[in-house]
């Protein structure tokens, strides 16, 4: 009897031993999810919610209450995260309004990028990549996520082609005909010329 | 001429007309014949029938193996690609939260499943959340429209639900996925149907054995500026600063449209990853119970080939021992 009253006390702690590893796995807002479970089973009794993206993401950390030393920055692109959670001093985006630095502690931000240079300061070395466009948001616990349709570092970049480029949208500018043409004209001349500073200068 | 016409039409059918019609009275008309006659009246069993199902069932075998070793295939190649497009749409997720329980008038429901089949149960998973989620919102005011991408959910969808699909959209896995493809893809879907919130049913890739029905919403401009508003998940949106652009609302819609792009991006990739998986399995799954017929025919073949020699063995001797007296 003695024993039995100990198994039953040794299997307690086992299963909050087993419970408590995935109570870090919980989102950091699960209360959409339960309205949406809950409206869920209501009305499909017989079928699992799915799951929704919350359920896959880490939680982001809350704002700290004095300014954090470093800036965190996730950097992604379709195919592939170039930078995921890197801790830097400072970045600087070029968004529609033009170069635009971000430090931590930098206000909560969301940001249109145009064609331009991105550069990504680390200490002492500068890593700087031409992004085609996007979007830029500063979160107010010094996290910036910058996402990016395309992205090459600049010295992937050929200048001879970028001057074609040029020369071929200004020539299909002057040609284009219906508002459409001229826009997507525009468009291949504000990155070619956008490539072209961005290597010379 | 006709008299040679007809003597070859004539040799042509001869080999249909049974020479002894005594054994088409003796066999069952729907069993097919396992008996036949020999010389001297001797009676082998056929092992003909077991032999064929033999051949055609390791065919069969054949066959899944090789598509379970293509579906490995394609899966290495494109797994590689949906893990790296995974950070694509946590930074939406993590500014704009995830309200699937969001009241809306206009919803769109986008189911992805593939073009094939032969891949298990995932196109009829994604059908049956998309129906559900149909349900869901249902109510007065409230419309449920269907964006179909690829064959499977197109079929199983028209039947009943065919007054409520907007967009339907096949072969998308002609060319290798691409972003490209995909936000032009985005672009005519935001251009032709009307929404207030865009629900991406998809299956996402968790292992090659397990894949997980997800739902992905996305909100138009307007629902984002009125759940800001009132507070709760979005409250914090207003404390955004939003640089360039005339208006806030301009940029919130090309947040969106980046939005959606992004998220079909990375829903269509772990929706082939899903397939190719499914099809691993599924395939695993029939080469095996293949195998397994193959074992149970292979006895039944032996057992008959062993029971004629026996009966050949027995006649031949009881005659023998019957002749000596």
């Amino acid at each position: 009897m003695l024993r039995r009253a100990s198994m039953l006390l040794a299997r307690q702690p086992i299963l909050a031993a087993r419970a408590r590893p995935f109570s870090t796995d919980l989102p950091a807002a699960p209360s959409a999810d339960a309205t949406f479970t809950e409206a869920w089973t209501k009305v499909i009794p017989n079928m699992d919610p799915p799951k929704t993206p919350l359920s896959f993401m880490q939680p982001r950390p809350p704002t700290p209450s004095s300014i954090p030393s470093k800036l965190t920055v996730n950097f992604v692109l379709p195919y592939a995260s170039e930078l995921a959670t890197k801790e830097v001093d400072m970045v600087i985006v070029p968004a529609t309004t033009g170069q635009m630095g971000v430090l931590p502690g930098h206000v909560a931000t969301i940001a249109e990028l145009k064609p331009g240079v991105l550069s990504v300061h680390e200490g002492s070395e500068v890593t700087k990549y031409f992004v085609s466009s996007g979007f830029v948001f500063i979160h107010a616990n010094s996290f910036a996520d910058i996402i990016a349709v395309e992205a090459v570092p600049l010295d992937r970049l050929d200048v001879n082609l970028v001057q074609k480029g040029l020369a071929e949208f200004t020539s299909k500018l002057s040609s284009a005909t219906t508002d459409l043409e001229k826009a997507e004209a525009q468009i291949g001349i504000d990155v070619h010329s956008a490539l072209n500073s961005a290597l010379t200068g | 001429m006709a008299m040679a016409a007809l003597r070859r039409e004539g040799r042509r059918f001869a080999p249909l007309i049974s020479p002894r019609p005594i054994t088409a009275v003796r066999s069952s008309p729907l069993y097919p014949t396992l008996e036949d006659e020999g010389p001297l009246g001797l009676r082998h069993i056929s092992t003909q029938v077991v032999r064929n199902r033999m051949k055609s069932v390791k065919n069969i075998q054949k066959i899944t193996k090789a598509m379970k070793m293509v579906a490995a295939s394609k899966l290495r190649a494109i797994q590689t690609k949906t893990e790296n497009s995974r950070g694509l749409w946590q930074p939406f997720t993590a500014l704009l939260g995830d309200l699937p329980s969001a009241d809306v008038r206009k919803n769109v429901v986008v189911t992805i499943s593939s073009d094939k089949g032969l891949c298990g149960g995932i196109n009829s998973t994604s059908v049956k959340i998309s129906k559900g989620l149909h349900k869901l919102n249902s109510g007065p005011e409230k419309e449920t429209k269907y964006v179909i991408l690829g064959e499977k959910a197109k079929a199983q969808l028209v039947r009943d639900s065919k007054k409520d699909i907007e967009l339907i959209i096949t072969e998308l896995q002609k060319n290798p996925l691409n972003y490209t493809q995909v936000s032009v893809l985005a672009d005519e879907i935001l251009k032709n149907v009307e929404y207030d919130a865009l629900r991406i049913v998809f299956n996402k890739f968790q292992s090659v054995v397990s894949f997980v029905p997800t739902v992905s919403t996305v909100l138009s401009p307007e629902i984002v500026e009125r759940e800001a508003e009132s507070g709760g998940k979005l409250g914090d949106l207003d404390s955004y600063e939003v640089e360039g652009g005339e208006t806030k609302g301009e940029i919130l819609q090309n947040l969106a449209e980046f939005q959606f792009s992004c998220t079909m991006f990375n829903a269509v990739l772990e929706n082939a990853c899903s397939e190719q998986g499914a099809r691993m399995s599924a395939m695993d799954s029939s080469s095996r119970n293949a195998g397994d017929m193959l074992d149970r025919l292979t006895l039944t073949y032996n057992r008959t080939r062993q029971a004629s020699i026996t009966t050949e063995l027995i006649e031949i001797i009881s005659g023998a021992s019957a002749l000596e007296g």
